[in-house]
């Protein structure tokens, strides 16, 4: 591994759990690595992880990342390299059920560590606004913001976003954390009818800027299932095209915005049959 | 179906308002004190300097609107009050 790097570190969170963070992380991450780019996806869902499960790797746990806080292991002894994607890593996180065992210090110097050796160093934050998740987002550079067209998780998005503006070192330097939002389980046929919050209605509410919108779809289950991300699982599907959108305009390019429209038949809709 | 939800609104615009709502309130909350506590605070000092009451016998109630809020404040005040202000003359 060469040490010239600079890694952008990114945070994945939200406040609400089952919004699809871990998903994200796992898409994101991958669509980078796709492109080329070094990435290291870190969970520090501690107790619950499920990164390495989103990522087919489960099996190949040996080290974590509180085994590399407190000195058990190295950090490059931890890593795990995606058996598809060359250039994705993955820093597990702990089963353990002491919430305390993760320290400020030492997820300080384990993000200064992975800074040398990547571009990209996407966190997965727990659910909630306790420790892990304060943590995650601790010296994050960017946060990406993910937010249900539903009432409790947009709420708990603002109350992230809170967090972001106070509790983040940047933050406390007086700097602004650059702030994205990321709308998943998007069902398009529901907003049309007023069923669900608009695109505009989130963004008017939240008022930080768009990265992507995710439709809802089977491809997102389908790909957890078999252990992959859903832009490697299948990379022509709807979500994994959005994400791709995310990941470029993540990098800063200027994508134009694809809003998903009602793609269901006459007869999904005869039959209330979800979208693909 | 219900074929009455046809003619029906969608709830969206519900959510919305109701988040509007919520999230000014939850907003300016995060940067001052807790403004319905210290009013209960002050106000049960305020109270309790001239008569005694019991705590658990006060109600206070919290509506949160768009343009104006309504704090509620019930308290019961046994009728020994008289007595107690007699024998403090």
């Amino acid at each position: 591994m060469s040490d010239k790097r600079s890694a952008r570190v990114v945070v994945v969170t939200s406040g609400k759990g089952g919004v699809g963070k871990t998903t994200s992380t796992a898409a994101l991450g991958a669509a980078l690595a796709q492109r080329g780019e070094k990435v290291v996806v870190v969970d520090f869902d501690v107790g619950l992880r499920n990164l390495d499960l989103v990522l087919g790797a489960e099996r190949r746990v040996v080290f974590d990342l509180i085994n590399v806080i407190h000195g058990v292991a190295k950090l490059p002894q931890a890593l795990i390299r995606d058996k598809r994607l060359e250039t994705l890593y993955l820093l597990p996180a702990s089963q353990t059920r002491d919430k305390d065992a993760l320290t400020e210090d030492g997820v300080a110097k384990v993000i200064a560590e992975l800074r040398t050796k990547f571009d990209w160093i996407v966190c997965d934050s727990p659910a909630g606004i306790e420790r892990g998740a304060t943590l995650a987002m601790r010296y994050a550079d960017t946060a990406i913001v993910v937010t249900n067209p539903e009432v409790s998780s947009v709420r708990d998005s603002d109350r992230i976003i809170g967090l972001l503006d106070s509790k983040t070192e940047k933050a406390e330097r007086g700097e602004c954390i650059d702030k994205h939002l990321l709308i998943t389980r998007y069902q398009p046929w529901r907003a049309a009818r007023g069923e669900m919050l608009s695109i505009d209605d989130v963004l008017e509410i939240l008022s930080i800027p768009l990265l992507g919108i995710i439709p809802e779809s089977e491809e997102v289950l389908r790909a957890s299932n078999v252990g992959a991300p859903v832009t490697v699982n299948n990379a022509s599907s709807a979500p994994a095209r959005a994400y791709f959108d995310a990941m470029l305009r993540l990098k800063g390019e200027a994508i134009p915005m694809h809003i998903p429209s009602n793609s269901r038949g006459i007869l999904d809709k005869l039959f209330g049959r979800k979208a693909a | 179906m219900n074929p009455f939800n046809l003619f029906r609104r969608g709830s969206a615009p519900i959510a919305r308002e109701r988040l509007q709502i919520l999230l000014a309130h939850e907003r300016s909350a995060r940067s001052q004190p807790d403004l319905l506590g210290v009013l209960r605070e002050e106000i049960l000092a305020l109270i309790s300097r001239h008569v005694r009451f019991n705590p658990d016998k006060v109600q206070i109630k919290m509506d949160r609107g768009k343009s104006v809020s309504t704090l509620a404040v019930d308290i019961e005040i046994p009728n020994t009050v008289s007595v107690m202000q007699q024998r403090a003359i």
